[in-house]
């Protein structure tokens, strides 16, 4: 391997789009959440809703900010690292990227003003239709990206040009590619789920400390609700996602099960050291069969391995086998809480259960331990191709300097850290004070009490 | 085809207007982080941030238009340019984040955090707005390409010339925001704003007047535009263009006296007027080149239904986008107030 402008526009393409994805992953459903308290709060009148979306509206405006900046930066990493990618795959994705712009930024961006800072200057109703675009505003981004991103995966409706670029010979086609219905969902899913983790998180620890009870207790609910029926759904939607990337990139799906040869009754391992030198796996623990009725609904079929495709022609194999493991992990550490708090619920004892609340403090990562782990196994499963079967990553990268990417990385990974540090410190102080009780109503102020800026008058 | 204009045309446009609503817009954000500096206190500085933070994200959003834009509509200028100014493109984007969450991160660091983001916050807006006018600078100069892509070296965008573009665009910016915030702030605030912005009228008008004649100079393409050479004049094609320089310096008086009288808005329209004719007379400089004597909009562009894909989105979404957009300044519209902020 060696350190050439390819590795490291890879290395700095892979750490700015995963630091990106852990905020949208979060507003998201965020976003969503605050919609549906503010409705509750418009709705019912009762002051616990406000007073959540007054809390949660800080640690939005904070991780939004986080997912602005570093989302501009990918806009322009296409161009800057990856031109002939862009150049290429430009008349076909590039539509998908400029409507995302059209219909979902600036929606969320325009209305997200109105939402932290017009607390005073609208009426109750356009305040709530706001958030409810900022809301819509995420969902249409999510749908523009991972339409792109699909038809990365699973690319259809395209031919080449004369000029050897690709066009677009059905942008249906293109859009409703085979994999972005399933992905989609996957995503959604996985940005509610993200969200209901740590929110779950946040009013279990506010209960054990004693503190803010009605909200957090109102939140817990919401959250163990999501997590009880959104877990399953999630398993579901997941594995139709699963089927479908086997349909169209078994490469990807022998790598996440891995498999190196093909037969009949493809096991699932519970556990395997794979070893890309030899070819083999290490340790295996395995149940055997259950790969191929995963795949195939019968345990018997026989199912394609790695053996099928030529060494150059495979992704990583070590790297697709455990991100795909750790995130499928987490999503069974959510099933898990999903039903030990549905129980906990219809047994009443859900305000009490002093160690499921712990329970939830330490899982609260675990939606962005699955987000991360589970794009890592899509895009690394994915390779050596940019594209596909059509495009590879390493016919993609600009002509700039090994030097001029070194330094650029370096840069990248400063900045992040110090800001996801002091974002993370922030974000997590806030949560540690938790939901206040007794906020106070909205005064007559520039600054309302549902910004940053009206915490400091609270703290002042 | 679309009313007898190539459709690559029309994207052209639409992208020259989405840059230029940028550098209106968020040009006056940006400008404010420039004169953070001068301001008195920690409070003023909250005045100063308050009368931007509810609409800095969206102006932002019209950068991501004119990338994101440039890779749809125009991949393979999108594919030249880029590598060309990595540079600087790469140092905008980390100074647009550190800025981007100074906005939030001023109001929750405590003591020393937040004297950092406040840093932050001015240093982001001034290293962002210099790294424009470097991928300005090095936009115009143009830059090497073989066979449509990059060819040059990794500091090629950096010459006299771009620092003198960066260097302006700091003043010009700088001017934005200072008319910004005469138009939203009173008191003290306002007094001080009002002097900057007489002072910035002055030193904006110099560094476009210096600017203007280094962009003739870089081409002789562009010299021939404007009907000069080194020894004559092609008078009947000067005397069509030279009412741009005299409009400007029009302005710019108009722009001194209306911050001289006290005039709220006028100044910042009057800014904004300032830019347009210097944008103008790039475009009348480097037209038609996207690429600056390299690509046509119509070799960079995408294919044709790609471009029309586009158009059928753009047109009815750029109205309903401005629409919004001009809701929300309708919504903040008032002054920042003096005394309501920290109490």
């Amino acid at each position: 391997m060696e350190w050439d402008a390819l590795l490291l526009s890879r290395l700095q393409f892979a750490f700015t789009i995963g630091f990106h994805i852990i905020f949208p992953a979060f507003t998201i459903g965020l976003a969503s959440f605050l919609a549906v308290c503010e409705g509750l709060w418009l709705f019912t009148k009762k002051p616990l809703f406000k007073n959540l979306y007054l809390f949660w509206v800080k640690i939005f405006a904070l991780s939004f900010g986080m997912g602005v900046v570093s989302g501009v930066v990918m806009s322009y990493q296409f161009g800057t690292n990856w031109s002939l990618f862009s150049s290429i795959t430009g008349s076909v994705i590039g539509p998908l990227l400029a409507y995302e712009v059209l219909t979902a930024f600036f929606l969320e961006a325009s209305f997200l003003g109105i939402m932290l800072f017009g607390w005073k200057r609208v009426g109750p109703g356009l305040h709530f239709f706001s958030t409810c675009m900022v809301a819509v505003g995420t969902l249409m981004s999510a749908f523009w990206i991972l339409a792109a991103n699909s038809w990365m995966q699973t690319p259809q409706g395209w031919e080449w040009a004369e000029d050897g670029t690709m066009v677009a010979t059905s942008f249906v086609e293109v859009i409703f590619n085979p994999s972005m219905p399933a992905r989609f969902g996957h995503m959604v899913l996985a940005a509610y789920l993200t969200t209901a983790m740590v929110i779950a998180g946040a009013s279990a620890f506010s209960l054990l400390k004693q503190k803010a009870l009605p909200e957090s207790r109102m939140a817990l609910r919401m959250a163990v609700l999501m997590m009880a029926i959104v877990t399953p759904l999630q398993i579901v939607v997941g594995h139709e996602s699963g089927v479908v990337a086997h349909e169209h990139q078994p490469a990807k799906v022998a790598a996440m099960e891995g498999w190196w040869t093909t037969q009949p009754r493809q096991p699932t391992h519970l556990f395997a050291w794979p070893d890309e030198e030899n070819e083999t796996n290490h340790f295996e623990i395995s149940v055997p069969g259950m790969g191929s009725w995963f795949i195939a609904g019968d345990a018997d079929a026989e199912v394609q391995g790695l053996d099928q495709f030529a060494a150059e022609d495979r992704p990583p194999v070590w790297i697709t086998f455990w991100a795909f493991r750790i995130m499928v992990g987490m999503g069974l550490i959510m099933l898990a809480l999903g039903v030990w708090g549905a129980g906990a619920w219809a047994l009443k004892r859900l305000d009490t259960a002093r160690w499921y609340h712990r329970a939830l403090v330490l899982a609260a990562p675990s939606g962005f331990v699955a987000v991360l782990t589970g794009w890592i196994t899509a895009e690394v499963g994915r390779q050596p191709y940019v594209v596909y079967g059509v495009l590879r990553t390493a016919d993609a990268v600009s002509p700039v300097s090994t030097a001029s990417v070194a330094t650029s990385l370096m840069f990248f990974i400063i900045v992040y850290a110090i800001v996801f540090s002091a974002g993370a410190l922030y974000i997590l102080r806030l949560m540690a004070k938790g939901p206040d009780s007794h906020e106070a109503p909205p005064q007559d102020t520039n600054e309302p009490p549902g910004t940053p800026m009206g915490a400091g008058v609270q703290e002042a | 085809m679309v009313f007898g204009t190539e459709l690559s045309m029309i994207w052209a446009i639409l992208i020259a207007v989405a840059v230029f609503l940028y550098v209106a817009l968020d040009g006056f954000d940006l400008g404010v982080g420039i004169l953070f500096p001068f301001a008195k206190d920690a409070r003023e500085r909250d005045h100063m941030q308050a009368a931007i933070a509810p609409v800095w994200d969206g102006n932002e959003t019209w950068l991501v238009l004119g990338g994101g834009g440039l890779f749809a509509a125009f991949p393979k200028a999108y594919a030249a340019l880029m590598p060309a100014l990595y540079a600087p493109i790469i140092l905008m984007l980390l100074a647009l984040v550190f800025r981007g969450v100074a906005f939030e991160f001023r109001h929750h660091g405590r003591g020393r955090g937040k004297q950092w983001w406040t840093i932050a916050f001015a240093g982001g807006s001034i290293v962002a707005t210099i790294a424009q006018g470097l991928v300005l600078g090095g936009f115009i100069q143009g830059v090497t390409l073989v066979d449509g892509q990059f060819a040059g070296g990794p500091l090629d965008w950096l010459t006299p010339f771009s620092l003198l573009v960066a260097a302006s665009l700091v003043a010009g910016y700088a001017l934005l925001g200072g008319c910004w915030l005469v138009f939203k702030t009173e008191g003290e605030l306002f007094e001080r704003a009002r002097g900057w912005v007489k002072r910035l009228a002055l030193i904006t008008a110099l560094a476009m007047f210096a600017v203007s004649l280094a962009t003739l100079s870089v081409d002789p393409r562009v010299t021939a535009r404007w009907g000069l050479t080194m020894t004559s004049v092609d008078w009947p094609t000067f005397i069509k263009l030279a009412p741009l320089p005299l409009i400007a310096a029009a302005i710019c008086y108009m722009l001194w006296r209306g911050a001289d009288q006290r005039r709220h808005l006028a100044p910042y329209l009057f800014a904004v007027g300032l830019f347009l004719i210097g944008y103008i007379g790039l475009a009348v400089s480097l037209f038609p080149y996207i690429v600056p004597f390299a690509m046509t909009p119509a070799d960079a562009a995408a294919a044709d239904n790609a471009l029309s894909l586009m158009l059928w989105g753009a047109v009815p979404m750029l109205p309903i986008i401005l629409g919004y957009t001009a809701y929300v300044y309708w919504v903040f519209r008032a002054k920042v107030d003096d005394d309501a902020a920290y109490h």
